[in-house]
């Protein structure tokens, strides 16, 4: 039986790759609590870094730039989330319909067309309305991006359940609103859920764009670090994206439990 | 969606709201003014200061072209670059009723060629640009451009060169000794040969990164302004800036008053407060270059005014400023630009 | 998928009906806010360049005309093919083909070294692969820029047990963008992959093994046609991404050589200022890209119909 499943050298590869991937990452963990000036040499274990970016020079510009992140990672992802369940209802419950594929496509768009070129074209979108660049702008760029990433799993939770449950409702007069309310909208919550975080790790992941219609003053956690980067990576931004790191590592064990939940509601 | 679009808008309204009340928007150069400067300003005022960074004239001249121009107050244009602002009408003008400190600016600093009289821009700081080496990875004669053109093989594959096109392609010209804006297609065939066979010893292309590449040992040399270099000297790195024989590079930052600023009150009163000595004195005891304003002598740091990167040797050749060609002329320039970054 | 569920759908729940309310909020935001822009940029790259940033509105095809051919350095000169941008889009193509083939050698046995492991083994496999995936690209590629550098984590763990005497210069080189878009995508090649094996059916490799197939003949033979489309999901998520990758080679490679990515981002916030331009690189890249998806698109059909 487990004669077909193996491969030598499977082993050694798949421990390889944690290694690769985990390997930076660690790293600049370990260094963020150097207690040194200097990236290069080990001064000792401590927390000054993580001090320096709550009350150091640059914590205002790191703080609003937090806020900022923060804020349009919530707002986008809600508001993705909004338009993703309203179109996996009719894309998945809506029966067949003209412009079906096309609509399909369109979702998807935003997932098929490079970052650099949705970037470029908001820039020129937003110019040439005259539309001021600013949070606004970073706003409305991010919820268009964000929908696909919410429909996904929204969509696949949807198709996983039976109608027979709303049409058991509906027989016993449940209105439409109160079939989706009450039997609908609990049994795709995971679902919901699952395309709200990746929506919103989605939104506070990017870069590309945000840089291209970012206003003046405007800064979001990424192009802040970039910019801070740029002249040198100091120890103050490992402690930021250690801290960084421990937010991803909350939401894949959030996305994770909400799955296992999915999973048991759907059994 | 209706109401989210609306709450979005209020959001937006709402923050801009914030900051029609006491607010200044600076465009500025990456590192180049200290925060406690920026931190006594708001003190004194109670105007928050926003500041946004960029690394070359031309590419904060981009931006403020992709319509930026009317969401920042001041920038920081070197003089060739607020001619060309100038000429594109992207600037606002000033009196000096509104700015009480305008007399402190250095007499030979007034009537400069790109702003006479000084009614859209006070000068910020001046300075050179050439290059540094690290003497620990080589210790021979830097007195030449040849160190960044036609380097020693100890330095080859570890050069940094500016992300600027006005510097690389002055210095290159200073190097072949061509006039600047020349139009003479066999000088500007030869710089451009020249500047592609030096490509390949270069390491990267960067202005923000020129300190650190130097500092971290990423790079064994580096064209860098003189201000920079002795920053990296003050953090450790063994590198010497060099004033080389067939000249170098001067540039005047000067903050310029852009059109349509949204708090133009409040950049005169910034630029106003900038003009100062003790404060211009703050911005180059930070940034390590000169500063434009009489009177700042007696708040400069020792270390900064006897430094060797703002003293070049008696017998140093003179720097030259940029000119700003026509625009015919400059599309050759940015073919030559093109050609090397490609 | 939809073979799957056993009851016709859209009939019974009263949904058909609202079809139209439904999607109108996203053919509002998609089509206003990426439909749109896209068309406009299109426009754009048949428009005149201002100097330093901006348009005319005057159409012309100088765009286009900079971008293939070569009438010298004053524009005067009989034009021949221009290889400079299509050297930089051939680069950035094989670089992007390089990554997805390393994180193909690399991500199809550990994908198949999860799938194959007891479910709780295989849930902390999975739980570890997929935390990278989750994690800002730009602080894993700071990351990997501080592991990398010249006097860096890795050099110095070398020299001091002797492998190497001289730091390796990594950084600032093509491998080192080569190794950043490799890091960067990894978890997008192993992640559709575990799904496709996880699906298969093990049956199958041991009717072959009963045939006397070699391990090697059976994975070759049998298990790759069945997870195929797990490949080239994964192939698609890791190459288009690279091929507009902005970060890697602005931050490994020290912005020397152009990419793709680099090379639009500086006709529109660089020193070139030339929109058209970078409208032009930008709607090539998209034609690129939709080329290699109606590929896959069309492959996937075919597969579907065998």
């Amino acid at each position: 039986m487990k004669g077909v499943r193996h491969y030598p050298g499977f082993l050694p590869m798949a421990v390889a790759c944690l290694i690769i991937l985990y390997a930076p990452l660690i790293v600049v963990m370990i260094y963020s609590f150097n207690g040194s000036t200097s990236i290069t040499t080990w001064g000792g274990f401590s927390w000054r870094w993580y001090a320096d970016v709550f009350t150091g020079p640059e914590a205002p510009r790191f703080k609003a730039a937090a806020w900022n992140s923060i804020t349009i990672a919530v707002l986008a992802a809600t508001t993705a989330t909004a338009i993703a369940v309203a179109a996996s209802l009719a894309m998945i419950r809506g029966g067949r319909f003209r412009g079906k594929s096309a609509t399909f496509a369109l979702i998807n768009l935003p997932l098929m067309v490079p970052e650099i070129v949705v970037a470029v074209a908001c820039l020129i979108f937003f110019t040439t309305i005259g539309l001021t660049t600013g949070y606004l702008t970073i706003l409305i760029a991010h919820i268009t991006f964000c929908i696909p990433f919410a429909y996904l799993p929204i969509a696949a939770r949807l198709q996983g359940i039976e109608d027979t449950y709303e049409q058991a409702a509906r027989d016993l007069y449940a209105s439409r609103a109160q079939a989706f309310r009450l039997i609908l909208l609990p049994l795709m919550m995971p679902g919901i859920l699952s395309g709200f975080l990746l929506a919103f790790i989605i939104s506070l992941d990017d870069f590309i764009i945000t840089n291209f219609v970012k206003g003046a003053g405007m800064e979001t956690l990424p192009t802040a670090i970039f910019g801070s980067v740029k002249q040198g990576i100091k120890p103050n931004i490992m402690a930021i994206s250690t801290m960084m790191l421990a937010v991803s590592v909350i939401f894949v064990t959030l996305s994770y439990l909400v799955n296992r939940i999915g999973q048991r509601t759907r059994a | 969606m209706k109401r989210l679009l609306t709450t979005a808008t209020a959001f937006a309204l709402l923050s801009g709201a914030a900051q029609a009340e006491g607010t200044l928007s600076v465009y500025h150069w990456f590192e180049y003014i200290p925060q406690e400067l920026v931190d006594k300003f708001t003190a004194e005022t109670g105007i928050a200061v926003t500041i946004d960074t960029y690394d070359s004239n031309e590419s904060m001249l981009a931006a403020l072209k992709a319509g930026k121009l009317g969401q920042y107050d001041v920038a920081v244009p070197a003089d060739f670059m607020v001619k060309i602002m100038t000429d594109e009408g992207m600037l606002d003008t000033f009196t000096t009723e509104e700015m009480p400190n305008h007399g402190n600016i250095a007499p030979q600093w007034m009537d400069v060629y790109f702003d006479p009289g000084r009614k859209s821009s006070i000068p910020y700081q001046w300075g050179g640009t050439s290059f540094s080496v690290n003497r620990d990875v080589y210790p021979g004669d830097i007195s030449s451009l040849a160190i960044i053109f036609d380097p020693p093989p100890e330095l080859q594959g570890k050069i940094n060169v500016l992300d600027s096109q006005n510097e690389v392609l002055i210095l290159g010209s200073l190097y072949l000794g061509i006039p600047q804006c020349t139009t003479d297609r066999e000088q500007l065939k030869a710089l451009n040969d020249m500047l592609l066979n030096a490509k390949q010893h270069w390491a990267s292309f960067g202005s923000d990164t020129s300190k650190d590449v130097l500092v971290s040992g990423d790079a064994a040399a580096g064209m860098i302004y003189n201000g920079f270099s002795a920053k990296a000297r003050a953090e450790g790195a063994n590198v010497e800036y060099s004033y080389p024989k067939e000249g170098h590079v001067l540039w005047m930052d000067n903050m310029v008053l852009l059109k349509d600023a949204p708090n133009r009150e409040n950049a005169i009163k910034f630029m106003n407060f900038l003009l100062l000595p003790e404060n211009a004195a703050a911005v180059t005891n930070y940034a390590a270059y000169t500063a434009g304003v009489t009177g700042v002598e007696p708040f400069l740091d020792d270390a900064i005014k006897n430094s060797p990167e703002n003293n070049p040797p008696a017998d140093a050749t003179p720097g030259v400023f940029a000119q700003a060609c026509d625009a015919e002329t400059q599309k050759l320039y940015d073919a030559i630009w093109t050609n090397l970054k490609k | 998928m939809a073979g799957m569920t056993p009851t016709p759908k859209g009939n019974g729940t009263g949904y058909r009906s609202l079809v139209g309310p439904l999607l109108l909020p996203t053919w509002v935001v998609i089509g206003i806010f990426l439909v749109l822009p896209v068309a406009l940029m299109a426009v754009y790259s048949f428009l005149t360049k201002e100097f330093r940033g901006g348009v005319i509105w005057d159409f012309t095809l100088a765009a286009y005309d900079q971008f293939f051919l070569n009438r010298g350095l004053f524009g005067d000169e009989p034009p021949t093919l221009e290889w400079t941008y299509i050297t930089i889009f051939w680069r950035s193509i094989w670089q992007a083909a390089l990554a997805t083939l390393i994180c193909l050698i690399v991500g199809f046995p550990t994908a198949w070294f999860i799938a194959t492991r007891p479910p709780k083994a295989r849930a902390i496999w999975l739980f570890l692969v997929t935390i990278p995936y989750w994690v800002n690209l730009l602080i894993r590629t700071v990351s990997l820029k501080f592991l990398i550098r010249e006097n860096g984590p890795l050099n110095e763990s070398l020299m001091s047990i002797g492998l190497i005497t001289d730091p390796l210069p990594l950084v600032n080189t093509n491998l080192a963008v080569q190794l950043g878009l490799f890091y960067s995508y990894l978890p997008f090649m192993v992640l559709p992959i575990y799904a496709a094996v996880e699906r298969y059916n093990f049956a199958l490799s041991e009717a072959a093994a009963d045939l006397y197939a070699s391990r090697w003949v059976t994975l070759r033979e049998i298990v790759l046609p069945v997870v195929k489309p797990g490949i080239i999901a994964g192939c698609i998520l890791v190459f288009v991404p690279s091929l507009g990758a902005f970060l890697a080679p602005d931050l490994l490679g020290g912005a020397k050589t152009f990419m793709i990515g680099s090379l639009i981002d500086e006709q529109f916030r660089g020193s070139q200022g030339n929109w058209p331009f970078g409208a032009a690189a930008a709607m090539i890249l998209m034609t690129l890209v939709l080329i290699v998806l109606m590929i896959y698109a069309r492959a996937q059909t075919k597969g579907e119909a065998r």
